[in-house]
């Protein structure tokens, strides 16, 4: 008894644990390990389990570990020297490139696909460019349906991952730990090797463990990019199930996924448990590059994330304002330049649909699912990265189990919902709920670190002085909680604004989001169709590009920041 | 905090035992389904009703989500089985019979379903479709047969969607099946892989990603797509040219026949209903709505179509087909040896 009250006089009293995990472990019971479960043991047969079907997991599981691996190193090659810049670097435009790399992670793979088809197809602009200036026949880069386009395209959509979490890390830092270890003699190597990187690890891991879950599961960019000669667990999934209604088969491989998917979680917790570091938020560490490998550096990051990121994006609004009948020249007058059309056109029903949404309403359903997502995995995840960040025995075993529905398979997950929900899949809150699944594993590890690293020392010590618990959290937490918050509801916000399967099972065509709008267009032939699936993705990219600047620029100013 | 979460869940829990609205119908549809405000309207005032459409997914995906769920149905009416899925929605029982007064108007060669489960509401066909501008301009002339796509002179022309994720891929798929026989078709494939045939997952990819005749400006001037897709393009442009960029291939089984059905779901509560718009689907009303809407063929006679359709849609004269029972024996089996033939 003693002990608890003792507690309560330095956590609000909500923070009380079993009440810490009520919610959350509720949320995920529901909505993950009822319909999941669910559906596996619909589907399971042992008779499945036959050499063949084995095989055949094998393989798909093999391929599968390969392209997730090479794709989490060179997100981890690209992500981590970007971490590095944004923290400690100050450049012009530094916050428009920070909110641009972070686009990428919400687009539909289709857009992205005609991205970079529109970059490096055959009939793209560097082959046409290669091909016009060397005389050359034939394209000469084949990418689409490359395990390279696979690689790349997993690079583009998840280096964001690394660079907010690492950056975090980074921005947090205690630069008195360097400065100590350069007093002691430690050139910069060494203190990167024996002091940045140990305190980085926790956060490195988290980002590796979310990245690699991104790729293991991969479906769109392997459907799209990679085409149908490649296969991961959930594309065979998605063809076994929803292709050949081989059910019992597409459960063995949901099974494998699951599994595999527990295994690294598990082996996640193990390594990074107690590599928390404990430091006191510092202010401003950012400056601009002086030294000439400094700004080698800078220069050729800027360059590099401008090329990666902008480039395969720039495709979209620049096919929205151009007249693209241009290339069918010999039928009819022909029209070139630019034009505007498809973006009123997106204001006018023109064939009367019933599907018809106004832009303004598919920006409106988007944000209201984003912004209550924001709101529903803040309340899920704040309780459950509390009682992380100080775990006990409980909390070893759910640490890992958290993560599951990141890297379950949502194939597996939206067929478990239609047999477990029926008729109550059509109503519309169930979609920032089903978006909360996703994004809170994200704002669990996000939070979870910062959470952690708040020294007990300086809570003792407001509450020495007389502060009472709110006031405490007030003003010990919550200004180390902060950046954490922002950038765990910016993960939230883009999760959801980008998110389609889910959204495609559960939303009613009254609420249709911008995405499921793309895909409208995009589901008939016309070049009015394209054009304005191409000024609705334009859209979808402005509206992230923005909600990322706002929810960043709710950083600085200082109040409460040391 | 608490108490808004308890607040939330009372609201969901309210929101989740609240009786449902007296009259609305739920119609599961493929992503393809499109109708008119308008008519949509003019039923639900008719019958003072509601009708609410659950997308999902295309053709197969759709099916199988409806095979999934018949236990606890998520719609009273499911629309978008075709005849290359037809005995897989029979089989598996999802379908109460409806003889509904509207099928005497429509022609037996639609009504593949005696036991009047799955009704007929259009028809359309799946053919190799070619971009005008790129054969004018390289001087080359546009295939005439299945067999013209092997040769030489159209190496890597020719793209198409995976049979084992795409609606079209697998009907383009059946088509060679009843030209060549089986397993003569396997030959034909080996050959059309040699000729640098692309495959890609599904149709959004094929034409918009891959075919030079869309807008979306890709490589390969050839596209497994629909019949429609001139018409389409034209009423679908933003100032109608004045011909359609895109043109179909009409030669011998270089199209297959694809007609789609509707049924009402075992375990409906609304039956009375359901069958009304069973019978609206079938009415000149809808009819006539769908070809400026999905771009697919009423199968109600003499039913007025776009001038658009008439102008620019081409209908093949030498169509395959193959009747449901043959696709079901051979459909899973002819997925796997043309993944294997092409793929592999």
């Amino acid at each position: 008894m003693r002990r608890k009250s003792n507690l309560r006089a330095f956590v609000p009293l909500w923070l009380d644990r079993p009440l810490l995990w009520f919610f959350p472990l509720s949320f995920l019971l529901i909505l993950f390990f009822y319909p999941f479960f669910r559906i596996l043991a619909y589907s399971f047969n042992v008779n499945t389990l036959t050499a063949d079907n084995l095989n055949f997991a094998a393989s798909v599981l093999l391929f599968t570990f390969y392209q997730a691996i090479l794709s989490t190193l060179l997100t981890l090659v690209i992500g981590f020297p970007s971490a590095y810049l944004f923290a400690r670097f100050d450049f012009p435009g530094k916050s428009i490139l920070r909110a641009l790399t972070a686009v990428p992670f919400m687009l539909p793979t289709v857009v992205v696909a005609a991205g970079f088809s529109a970059l490096l197809g055959p009939r793209g602009w560097i082959n046409l460019t290669l091909m016009n200036s060397f005389g050359l026949s034939a394209p000469p880069i084949q990418f689409i349906g490359t395990l390279g386009a696979i690689l790349l395209a997993h690079v583009f959509y998840n280096t964001t991952i690394v660079t907010r979490l690492v950056g975090n890390t980074l921005s947090r830092l205690d630069p008195k730990l360097e400065h100590a270890a350069r007093s002691l003699g430690a050139n910069g190597p060494r203190v990167w090797w024996s002091v940045t990187l140990p305190l980085l690890r926790p956060s490195m891991l988290a980002a590796s463990l979310l990245v690699f879950l991104f790729d293991f599961t991969s479906f769109g960019v392997i459907l799209l990019l990679g085409g149908p000669r490649f296969s991961t667990l959930e594309v065979a999934i998605y063809t076994q199930a929803l292709q050949f209604l081989n059910l019992p088969l597409a459960a063995l491989l949901a099974f494998i996924q699951l599994l595999c998917t527990l295994i690294f979680s598990i082996l996640y917790t193990r390594v990074v448990e107690r590599s928390v570091v404990q430091t006191a938020p510092r202010s401003l560490l950012t400056h601009k590059a002086k030294t000439g490998r400094e700004k080698i550096f800078v220069a050729s990051f800027i360059l590099l994330l401008s090329v990666l990121f902008i480039l395969p994006m720039l495709a979209l609004p620049l096919r929205s304002i151009s007249r693209l009948d241009a290339d069918r020249a010999q039928l009819g007058p022909i029209q070139t330049g630019l034009t505007l059309d498809y973006y009123s056109a997106l204001f006018i029903n023109a064939r009367g649909s019933i599907f018809y949404v106004p832009p303004f309403d598919a920006a409106l359903n988007s944000l209201i699912y984003a912004g209550a997502t924001i709101v529903l995995s803040l309340l899920l995840g704040f309780p459950a990265a509390s009682a992380l960040a100080k775990p006990g025995r409980l909390e070893k075993i759910l640490d890992p189990i958290l993560i599951l529905p990141l890297g379950a398979s949502a194939v597996t997950l939206g067929l478990g919902f239609i047999i477990s929900f029926g008729r109550l899949l059509t109503y519309p809150w169930l979609v920032p709920l089903a978006h909360t699944l996703v994004a809170l594993p994200f704002v669990i590890r996000i939070l979870q670190p910062a959470l952690a690293s708040i020294p007990d020392r300086l809570r003792q010590a407001a509450a020495s002085l007389g502060a009472s618990p709110f006031r405490v959290w007030q003003n010990v937490d919550w200004p180390i909680l902060r950046r954490a918050t922002l950038s765990a509801a910016m993960f939230a916000f883009t999760i959801s604004l980008g998110e389609f399967g889910a959204t495609s099972l559960l939303t009613r065509p009254d609420y249709p989001t911008i995405p499921i709008a793309i895909y409208r267009f995009l589901s008939q032939p016309g070049g009015l169709n394209y054009g304005q699936a191409m000024a609705m993705a334009t859209i979808l990219m402005a509206l992230t590009a923005a909600g990322i600047f706002v929810i960043e620029k709710m950083r600085l100013p200082g109040a409460g920041e040391f | 905090m608490k108490r808004f979460l308890l607040f939330a869940i009372f609201l969901l829990l309210v929101a989740a035992c609240a009786p449902q609205q007296p009259a609305t119908l739920t119609v599961m549809t493929h992503d393809s389904f499109a109708a008119s405000d308008s008519v949509i309207k003019a039923f639900e005032q008719a019958n003072n009703a509601k009708v609410t459409f659950i997308k999902s997914g295309d053709a197969g995906a759709a099916l199988n989500k409806a095979i999934l769920s018949k236990d606890a149905p998520l719609a009273d009416v499911f629309y978008g089985v075709d005849n290359t899925f037809l005995s897989r929605a029979l089989a598996a029982g999802i379908y109460q019979p409806y003889d509904s007064p509207a099928l005497k108007n429509i022609p037996a060669e639609f009504q593949l379903d005696s036991s009047n489960q799955a009704l007929p509401v259009d028809q359309s066909y799946v053919c190799v479709v070619y971009d005008k501008a790129y054969f004018a301009s390289h001087n080359l002339a546009v295939p005439q047969t299945l067999e013209d796509l092997v040769k030489p002179e159209y190496k890597g022309l020719l793209v198409m969607e995976n049979p084992a994720t795409s609606s079209p891929g697998l009907v383009f798929l059946l088509a060679t099946v009843k030209h060549f026989g089986d397993p003569n078709y396997l030959g034909y494939w080996k050959n059309l892989r040699q000729n640098s045939l692309t495959v890609v997952d599904g149709w959004e990819t094929a034409y918009y990603t891959n075919f030079s005749g869309s807008s979306g400006k890709g490589a390969q001037p050839l596209v497994v797509s629909y019949a429609t897709d001139p018409a389409a393009e034209v009423m679908g442009a933003q100032t109608p040219p004045a011909d359609s960029p895109v043109g179909v291939v009409l030669g011998p089984d270089t199209c297959f026949q694809q007609i789609e059905f509707v049924g009402i779901l075992k375990g409906t509560k609304e039956l009375a209903l359901a069958q009304k718009f069973v019978d609206f689907m079938l009415s000149a009303q809808f009819q006539a709505d769908m070809p400026g809407q999905m771009y697919v063929y009423p199968v109600v006679p003499n039913i007025t179509l776009p001038d658009a359709f008439t102008k620019y849609a081409q209908i093949p004269s030498q169509p395959a087909t193959l009747t449901p029972g043959e696709i079901a024996k051979g459909r899973d089996g002819w997925i796997q040896a043309w993944t294997d033939a092409v793929l592999h």
